[in-house]
């Protein structure tokens, strides 16, 4: 009896041994990494699992998951429920105030500090839309710049022999390429300046007036300067002159923006304002298309500001919640700094490289087309839009403004747009809970 | 006693007790979902009534649909209910082929519309082109946003017509017989026969339409992210498209969505939705109190 009872005792110990033996080798394996990105077309997603398994091949420490096709919605969901992946990366750089500022996605400074990342190796720009009122929670992953596309052929057939530099000249090339149908309905457009359309938005358009958001003290001051009416009376000139029906019709007939019935791979835009990664998109869908870049054209009054243009762009971080912080920081750390990352990212998705360094890489393929927006990201002119504790409703609140203006006009647009100010300044101390503010840019 | 209760109990805390009391607390209080709630009291609701830009015309897009689209929709079921009340063969075939649409998904339906309302490629322009009539801009016209809207809720409208249609087949003959005895034409029957008998009907299509009105949301989301044309995979730009054209769709509901969900403003969608819950029970209260007047109900003593 006794011996049974020592051979069951000696079993379970074995057993015991056995087990936790398992458990050790399971934590001696690879750490398991989720990343989680907003690329789902099919090229940009092969891409990034591209250079993330490359990572995972020279790591052995960890293995990665890529999943594709994440919102911001779905990351904010996620960071809530306090199961969120360990990597998390997003398009819009518009809302990092609030990843910022309610630290759902980690402070990056002490990670810096420890891996010795300075700043100072990423462009101005990228730094400031990547940090709210000083705290740094996301670094650019690539980033994006946009200018002016237009299709050569038509310029041609309109004797037009180089791309427009300022503003009176991208009107009366827009008017000369515009074709329209015998029952009056636009078959071709010289150029759509609709708010809302495509990537016409209000901030990429305020670049070329030089048009600023907010002072130095957070305040909105659309209505103070001269230049946020110039620019919407030139804009809703423009729209008259199609005709806002016309307009409006002639854009329900186009295709979706990111699909191959894109409205200038048809032809049916001569010119179209748009970010680089069109590039790639026109390479792979329309490849004998004949087109050129140039950076959008500027106010007439400011020549100065040729060649500047938008920027903003992927953001990644680490969400508040994730389990392997410091194996994440280390992935964080060689997609955003690694110059050979950086640089096959940057062949396969045509967005431009985030570091100084990377932008000079003689990995990256040559491209004249893309050259162009290279260019205007290291313009020192170059900008982007005021990062707002209420996030992206700040630039949708003048957006709305704009698309209600462009289509009914207005008898007192410098006082509608000082109205707008308040509004904007209300809507900002809302959102921080009554004490909200503005990153100065 | 409490455990025969139990499961109502259960249910009615989970699904409705506790959402309704963290709405009313959460509308108190500055929450960004991301963060820890914190207590700004009743700043929530004095940027509701007195700063927010948009709850104007959120508020104005509503009522013309609880003006226009409940009315539309409880005559059209009505009508076609009569209708089919009186047909003599095919009933079952056209019963059908009303109810059918009822049948299809929302944002199925919603994407169907816009696509055969396109002003440039659909098909409903091209034919009223073929008439010599230019067609209207349909979902991409402020000003035709929500009558499309509106046709779109007539045509899923088959719910509220049967019902109607069992009302109306239900009402007894007796009173027809004793009606046409007395020689009231066909208009006379349906103001003095029909109507009254089916009065507890309507009460009921008209509150529940009312309260659908005053939540919509699906049809306006999807057709207003469709029709601008951004619904793509720029994520920063399809919050800009709610209540496209020109904020024609921002319904309530839907503005409530925008500030809750891409604003990060939790605390003060809550309180815009305790407003939509205090409205709804007003109005509603406010039918049924005034229905006493028209509604006739069976064995009812006044």
């Amino acid at each position: 009896m006794k011996r049974v009872v020592i051979a069951a005792a000696l079993a379970v110990a074995v057993g015991l041994a056995i087990a936790t033996a398992a458990v050790g080798a399971r934590h001696a394996g690879p750490t398991k990494l989720t990343v989680w990105v907003g690329w789902s077309a099919g090229k940009e997603l092969v891409t990034f699992k591209q250079v993330a398994a490359e990572y995972d091949k020279a790591h052995s420490d960890v293995t990665l998951t890529v999943v594709g096709g994440i919102t911001d919605q779905k990351i904010t969901a996620a960071i809530r429920a306090g199961n969120p992946p360990d990597v998390v990366s997003s398009f819009n750089s518009y809302d990092v105030g609030i990843y910022c500022g309610t630290g759902a996605w980690l402070n990056l400074k002490p990670f810096m500090d420890k891996s010795h990342i300075s700043t100072s190796i990423f462009p101005k720009a990228t730094m400031y839309y990547t940090q709210y009122n000083g705290t740094r929670c996301a670094l650019p992953l690539l980033a994006d710049t946009y200018g002016l596309y237009y299709n050569s052929a038509l310029f041609k057939k309109a004797h037009i022999t180089h791309p427009p530099r300022t503003i009176s000249e991208l009107t009366a090339d827009a008017k000369k390429l515009t074709q329209r149908n015998p029952d009056g309905s636009l078959k071709v457009v010289g150029l759509d300046p609709l708010i809302g359309f495509y990537e016409n938005v209000p901030e990429r358009w305020a670049q070329a007036y030089g048009a600023k958001y907010i002072d130095s003290k957070g305040h909105a001051i659309l209505g103070k300067q001269a230049a946020w009416q110039k620019m919407m009376k030139w804009q809703k000139s423009l729209v008259d002159w199609y005709g806002y029906k016309n307009l409006v019709k002639f854009q329900a007939g186009l295709g979706d923006e990111f699909s191959t019935s894109n409205g200038f791979e048809t032809g049916k835009l001569a010119m179209n304002m748009d970010g680089e990664w069109r590039v790639a998109f026109l390479a792979n869908e329309v490849p004998k298309l004949q087109y050129g870049t140039a950076p959008l054209p500027v106010d007439d009054a400011q020549p100065d500001l040729y060649g500047s243009g938008y920027i903003n762009g992927t953001i990644i971080g680490l969400p508040k919640g994730g389990h392997n912080v410091d194996k994440a920081w280390a992935l964080v750390n060689y997609l955003t700094t690694n110059v050979h990352a950086l640089s096959v990212l940057t062949n396969g998705l045509k967005n431009v490289p985030s570091t100084t360094a990377s932008a000079k890489s003689k990995e990256i393929v040559p491209n004249a087309h893309f050259q162009t927006f290279i260019k205007i990201f290291n313009n020192p002119r170059s900008s982007t839009s005021p990062i707002m504790a209420s996030g992206q409703s700040f630039t949708n609140l003048v957006q709305t403004f704009w698309q209600n203006y462009q289509a009914k006009g207005s008898k007192n647009l410098g006082a509608d747009l000082t109205k707008l100010d308040s509004q904007l300044d209300a809507q900002v101390k809302q959102a921080g809970g009554g004490n909200g503010g503005g990153g100065v840019p | 006693m409490l455990l025969f209760l139990s499961p109502w109990l259960v249910g009615f805390s989970v699904f409705f007790g506790y959402p309704i009391v963290m709405a009313v607390y959460l509308s108190l209080n500055h929450y960004d979902l991301l963060s820890p709630p914190r207590w700004v009291g009743l700043a929530n609701y004095r940027y509701l009534f007195t700063l927010d830009p948009q709850v104007g015309t959120a508020v104005k897009n509503t009522l013309w649909l609880v003006a226009v689209l409940v009315p539309a929709q409880v005559l059209f079921a009505l009508g076609i209910a009569l209708m089919l009340a009186r047909a003599r063969s095919g009933v079952g075939v056209f019963r059908t082929i009303f109810y059918l649409p009822a049948l299809a998904p929302p944002v199925a339906a919603t994407l169907g519309f816009v696509y055969i309302l396109n002003p440039a490629t659909g098909p409903v322009n091209a034919l009223l082109g073929h008439l010599g009539i230019s067609g209207p801009l349909w979902f991409q016209d402020p000003v035709w946003a929500k009558p499309s809207l509106v046709i779109l809720g007539l045509w899923g409208v088959g719910n509220t017509m049967v019902i109607f249609l069992a009302a109306v087949l239900d009402v007894p003959r007796h009173l027809y017989e004793s009606a046409a005895i007395d020689g009231a034409n066909w208009w006379q029957r349906l103001r003095w026969v029909t109507l009254p008998s089916i009065s507890p009907v309507i009460l009921f299509a008209v509150v529940l339409g009312v309260i659908q009105a005053l939540q919509y949301f699906t049809q306006a989301y999807v057709a207003a992210n469709i029709a601008s044309g951004q619904a793509s995979q720029a994520a920063d730009v399809t919050a800009a498209s709610l209540g496209y054209p020109q904020d024609s769709t921002l319904f309530y509901p839907v503005l409530l969505y925008q500030h809750g969900f891409s604003d990060y403003q939790m605390g003060y969608a809550s309180a815009l939705s305790v407003v939509l819950l205090v409205v709804s029970f007003v109005v509603t209260l406010v039918i049924v109190v005034n229905s006493r007047r028209w509604v006739h109900q069976a064995g009812a003593v006044r």
